[in-house]
């Protein structure tokens, strides 16, 4: 069990989401980091998409009651263990009583609480993800609060797990040759031209050049950019229809919205573009306030970064595996 | 709300012939969009789509929306000039589907503190408040898609006299319940938030429960009429 001591609002349990319904107007929802999510559960022997604790509002504070295996991933930040400094991305066990503590990341904006056997919500439409604007799944369709207790599942066997714990090399630094990076900072995320790109005429260019600022009124369903405004040549409404996080659309106003894990399921406003799946999570750990500049990619290229974070994902768990399988062996002797 | 089976009895028309348009989202999601007019025939062919793209086995979502389909690859295609192909292959072999759905009943309080946006819809229209009420339940819709939130259905059938741009500016906080024009659409809000529709009444009714195995009343092809309970111009 988990006991939550101090969170701010928009704390969420979340997995890897609900997909599946929108065709009946239901959110996919799931974690703005999922491949943070996937690591830290691969990393303390869960299932890939187990539930965990998505922290976006700081400071947050838990007290384990029970041992529990855990590892904080997404964000770097200083988390502490009864005062103790944690390492980032690297296992650990608490003892029942412990108090871990996660301050407000100096860079990024999202945490990720994963603990060993996930936390142990009901599965609603098969996902156990909070979906905030359906008021139903993780913790009764809400953010957590002070004095919420959550229950943990069923752990792999800790003593297969090192003393010191096991840690990874986070996805930004492992996989830092395939993700673009900037001389003075902006984010630089991947699009690909969606379908009314051409009726923006030469603010379609503007859209590609300026430096966008994603704006307070950003959360987990939609980050709004400012900038100059973009127009199409002529007012355009569009037929509803189905749309998908990293859509990025243009309201009457000419600030772009991109749809994130929360995103609607149908949209009517003109789309300019839409990010390649394999940046929304560099996306989903963008802060308010914090600058961003889109880059035009192409199927080939997003296939290509998709293939990396495979890879990458598959050798974290083929060495923790091993590293589970030598420790037994080891036991056993 | 009174939900009854009634079989739809379906009218015969030829299919919508021509070109569908289609276009990426991001990575995985393709949109194609019906060519010709927002009609019951293009929805018909929308449906028949749906149908066959269900055998493909490398789609991970189907959504049927306003005269266009969104098909979510479970993977990034090595080849999205293929993938335009074969959904514009599937576009062209697809007929015309007619989904028999039952008739919903929905009681509505038109005009009142829920009726936000009237006035300005008689402003636009030239027309009075009475005659819009009267236009909007008189007329027999169809669901065609669901989407935008859970269980809402896009109704078609909206009499053209009373169409009505969404709006600039989303009202912040409308309620659930609210009854709403979206330009050519009208529907009845589920969840209390921003919405870019213009409001017209209020209806009480529960569309969708997540722990029912079917989460949602209303299913595309549905007709739904609308029966005023309360009119306070």
């Amino acid at each position: 069990m988990i006991e939550i001591v101090e969170t701010g609002p928009f704390n969420t349990i979340q997995d890897l989401g609900r997909p599946g319904y929108r065709d009946i107007g239901v959110t996919a929802s799931g974690a703005m980091d999922p491949l943070a999510l996937k690591v830290g559960n691969i990393l303390i022997g869960n299932d890939e998409g187990a539930a965990v604790i998505e922290v976006q509002t700081f400071p947050f504070r838990v007290r384990f009651a029970g041992d529990v295996m855990f590892t904080v991933t997404g964000a770097e930040c200083n988390a502490t263990l009864d005062g103790i400094e944690l390492l980032p991305w690297c296992t650990q066990t608490a003892r029942s009583g412990q108090m871990l503590v996660l301050p407000m990341p100096p860079a990024s904006a999202r945490l990720y609480i994963c603990v060993g056997g996930g936390v142990d919500v009901a599965p609603i439409m098969g996902s156990r993800s909070t979906s905030l604007r359906g008021a139903f799944g993780g913790n009764a369709g809400r953010s957590l609060a002070n004095g919420d207790v959550v229950a943990v599942g069923e752990a792999f066997d800790e003593s297969l797990m090192p003393k010191d714990g096991m840690a990874v090399v986070p996805p930004a630094s492992a996989l830092s040759e395939v993700f673009p990076s900037s001389t003075d900072g902006t984010l630089l995320i991947r699009a690909l031209p969606a379908g009314e790109h051409d009726l923006f005429g030469v603010d379609a260019d503007r859209f590609w050049n300026q430096t966008w600022k994603i704006s307070s009124q950003s959360d987990r369903t939609g980050y709004r950019l400012s900038g100059d405004p973009i127009k199409p040549m002529a007012p355009l409404e569009m037929r509803s229809h189905g749309i998908v996080p990293g859509v990025i659309q243009v309201p009457p106003g000419g600030e772009p919205i991109v749809q994130m894990s929360d995103a609607n399921t149908a949209g009517g406003y003109p789309k300019i573009a839409g990010v390649i799946e394999a940046d929304l999570w560099r996306l989903g750990q963008a802060r308010i306030g914090s600058r961003l500049r889109f880059v035009r990619s192409t199927h080939a290229e997003a296939r290509e970064v998709d293939r990396a974070v495979d890879d990458y994902i598959e050798d974290v768990r083929s060495i923790s595996q091993m590293v589970k399988r030598a420790l037994k062996a080891m036991a056993q002797r | 709300m009174i939900a009854s089976l009634k079989p739809y009895a379906p009218e015969i028309k030829p299919s919508t012939l021509g070109r569908a348009r289609i276009s990426a989202i991001g990575s995985r999601a393709f949109l194609l969009e019906a060519p010709g007019d927002f009609d019951l025939v293009a929805q018909r062919r929308i449906w028949a789509l749906s149908k066959i793209l269900k055998s493909w086995e490398d789609l991970s979502e189907i959504v049927p929306g306003m005269t266009n389909l969104l098909a979510v690859l479970k993977k990034t295609p090595e080849d999205p000039d293929a993938v335009v192909r074969r959904l514009l292959e599937a576009w062209d072999g697809a007929q015309s589907l007619d989904l028999k759905g039952k008739t919903i009943e929905i009681a509505v309080h038109y005009g009142g503190e829920h009726a936000t946006d009237l006035a300005a819809l008689c402003d636009l229209s030239g027309l009075r408040d009475r005659e819009v009420v009267r236009i909007h339940h008189e007329a027999t819709y169809r669901v065609f898609a669901l989407g935008s939130a859970p269980g809402f259905g896009y109704l078609h059938g909206l009499d053209p006299r009373i169409h009505m741009p969404r709006k600039t500016i989303p009202s912040l906080k409308m309620a659930r319940g609210c009854v709403t024009i979206g330009g050519m659409q009208t529907g009845v809000a589920v969840l209390t938030g921003p919405n870019g529709w213009n409001s017209i009444g209020f209806a009480d009714l529960q569309m969708f429960d997540p722990t029912s195995p079917n989460p949602a009343i209303m299913a595309p092809g549905d007709i739904v009429r609308f029966v005023p309970a309360r009119i306070e111009l």
